[in-house]
């Protein structure tokens, strides 16, 4: 009996231990411990640690005009990239599962930008915005590629969104794609004899039977989006004036630009709390609208 | 019959066209970073949409040095292979458990894994370094995989999580009749029944650590153990503007992601739709 209790202890350790321990150290400690500096005015250096009660997250809403423009930006580039991305990877997986001849291609074709990270594409893109777009301008004429891309505030936000649509709708499109197969062609086929346009039977029985997948892909460009960083740093490093500055990167700056990590650590647990809230939000409103065959 | 007439309506075809149109316009960066990577520096502010008109590899053997990128690429390697390996191993085996054996602990587990999972790298950087140096393992290749096991932890054990309460408790219940011990059920059964969702969570996995760019660059300080990210970071600070330089390394930062790409496209195309329905 004793010996047995033993064996499902010892068993319990190896099975599960090394994964909790691992993420004790690297997820739960550091969280806690970033809930406790948020409430200090620690610079990362002294070993002092002054308490100073909730005057972090006063001062963040209340006299810190960068972090609410941050804020403010990565609001309208989760809106913007949210619906872009969305829109062109689900018209692509809708096109992309109809008999073309070259729909495989193509799908690689979409789908390659993502497997670059965001870094090496925000300076690739920076070399297109700066030269390669002004070439074609001078070549064309367009004044469209003669804007000064990434130097106002307004046009390197557009800058971000195009780069990030062109890396991520691809991704969401492999996911549309899968939920589209899944869907009986039989039941398209009852609706046309019912009636329906393809319009219709798009809007009436594709769209509802593949909301699961829409659950998942707004799941992921929400926090794709909310967490911009690799693709902000390289391409705009926030700039110009701090105009495309993201959440990520104004904490990302408190902290390491002008080592201020408590408040750093206020900010970061300010975005931890938007980011869980957005993210349980949409999964409850879009999980609603899933219905089981 | 009626789809091989469909095949050839008009309106598909000019479907068809649209989408091809839109896929050349797709790889116009592609086209930009490939024929700018090989002109002279002059060349490129005259036109950088032209094609070269003579073909400067030299750019190419300059890059190569300047990024060290035989050191980068191999550091990238090594880091994301050890942590894929762990990973999968480590968290298969975790959430075997967690869901054979419902005990408040696990139960507390799984429940603190998930809500991790909406946790942002930055919420948690700050004194994650604190914690690294701590345990005397910054700046090394070892501390930089203790953070991947515990950070892609969350998502990973979910992933598995989802696929074990798919498997029938049966087939193991037979092995243990047949006097096999928990740990060779585990591994000689449930484990080879994991495949397609190993498969999935080191796709997902690989894109994810080869990609990174913050954890290492807070983690890694000695220049002979950045990362292909990090080497791309610090070579265009050194070279901004020096397109002539900068674009042969953009190149040959992304070649080795795009080789592995094409080569697995079937696996990671299928581990995507596979990942995305658990997620």
């Amino acid at each position: 009996m004793d010996h047995r209790k033993r064996s499902r202890l010892m068993q319990q350790f190896i099975f599960v231990g090394p994964t909790s321990l691992f993420f004790f150290i690297i997820v739960l400690i550091p969280f806690f411990l970033g809930l406790y500096y948020s409430f200090t005015s620690w610079n990362g250096i002294s070993r002092h640690v002054e308490w100073t009660g909730l005057r972090n997250y006063l001062h963040i809403f209340t006299k810190d005009p960068s972090f609410l423009n941050s804020f403010w930006f990565t609001a309208k580039f989760t809106i913007f990239g949210l619906v872009l991305t969305n829109l062109l990877g689900f018209t692509l997986a809708y096109v992309l599962t109809r008999k073309l001849f070259t729909r495989n291609v193509l799908r690689t074709v979409f789908f390659v930008p993502h497997v670059i990270g965001g870094l090496l594409l925000g300076f690739i893109w920076q070399f297109i915005f700066v030269r390669g777009f002004s070439s074609i301008g001078q070549a064309t004429g367009w004044s469209f590629f003669n804007l000064p891309w990434l130097g106002t505030g307004g046009t390197a936000f557009w800058a971000i969104v195009i780069v990030f649509v062109w890396q991520n709708a691809g991704y969401l499109m492999v996911i549309y794609i899968s939920a589209i197969n899944n869907v009986p062609q039989s039941l398209i086929e009852a609706s046309k004899v019912d009636g329906a346009g393809r319009f219709q039977a798009l809007r009436h029985v594709t769209l509802p039977l593949v909301m699961p997948a829409v659950t998942v892909c707004l799941f992921l460009s929400i926090s794709w989006s909310f967490k911009l960083f690799d693709l902000n740093l390289s391409l705009t490093k926030g700039g110009p004036f701090k105009a495309t500055e993201s959440v990520a990167l104004n904490i990302y700056n408190e902290a390491y630009t002008i080592s201020r990590f408590g408040m750093g650590s206020a900010k970061a647990m300010v975005f931890f709390v938007i980011v869980a809230l957005i993210s349980l939000l949409q999964v409850r409103a879009t999980k609603k609208r899933e219905v089981e065959l | 019959m009626e789809t091989t007439a469909k095949k050839f309506n008009v309106p598909l075809l000019l479907i068809e066209v649209i989408v091809i149109l839109l896929g050349l316009l797709f790889l116009v960066p592609f086209y930009f970073l490939l024929a700018n990577s090989v002109k002279s520096y002059s060349e490129i502010l005259s036109d950088s949409a032209a094609l070269p008109s003579a073909l400067q590899w030299s750019n190419y053997a300059e890059a190569w040095k300047a990024t060290n990128f035989p050191r980068a690429f191999l550091n990238s390697f090594i880091i994301t292979v050890i942590s894929n390996i762990l990973l999968a191993f480590l968290c298969s085996m975790c959430a075997y458990k967690m869901v054979r054996n419902n005990s408040l602990y696990n139960r507390v587990l799984y429940i603190a894994l998930v809500a991790a999972m909406v946790i942002p790298f930055q919420s948690i950087m700050i004194p994650l370094v604190q914690v690294v140096s701590g345990l005397g393992v910054m700046d090394s290749t070892a501390g930089l995989i203790l953070a991947y096991l515990g950070f892609g932890a969350p998502m990973t054990v979910f992933l598995f999580h989802g696929f074990v309460k798919s498997v029938p408790l049966d087939i193991e219940e037979a092995s243990r009749v047949d006097g096999s011990s928990p740990y060779g059920t585990f591994f000689r059964i449930v484990l080879p029944l994991m495949q397609p969702i190993i498969v999935t969570v080191i796709i997902l996995n690989t894109l994810w650590i080869w990609n990174d760019y913050l954890m290492p660059s807070l983690i890694l300080q000695d220049p002979v153990l950045r990362t292909i990210p990090i080497a791309t970071y610090s070579f265009f600070g050194q070279y901004t503007k020096q397109w002539d330089l900068a674009l042969p390394g953009l190149v040959l930062g992304i070649t080795p992601v795009v080789i592995f790409f094409l080569v697995m496209q079937k696996y990671i195309i299928e581990g995507i739709a596979q990942g995305s329905v658990k997620g």
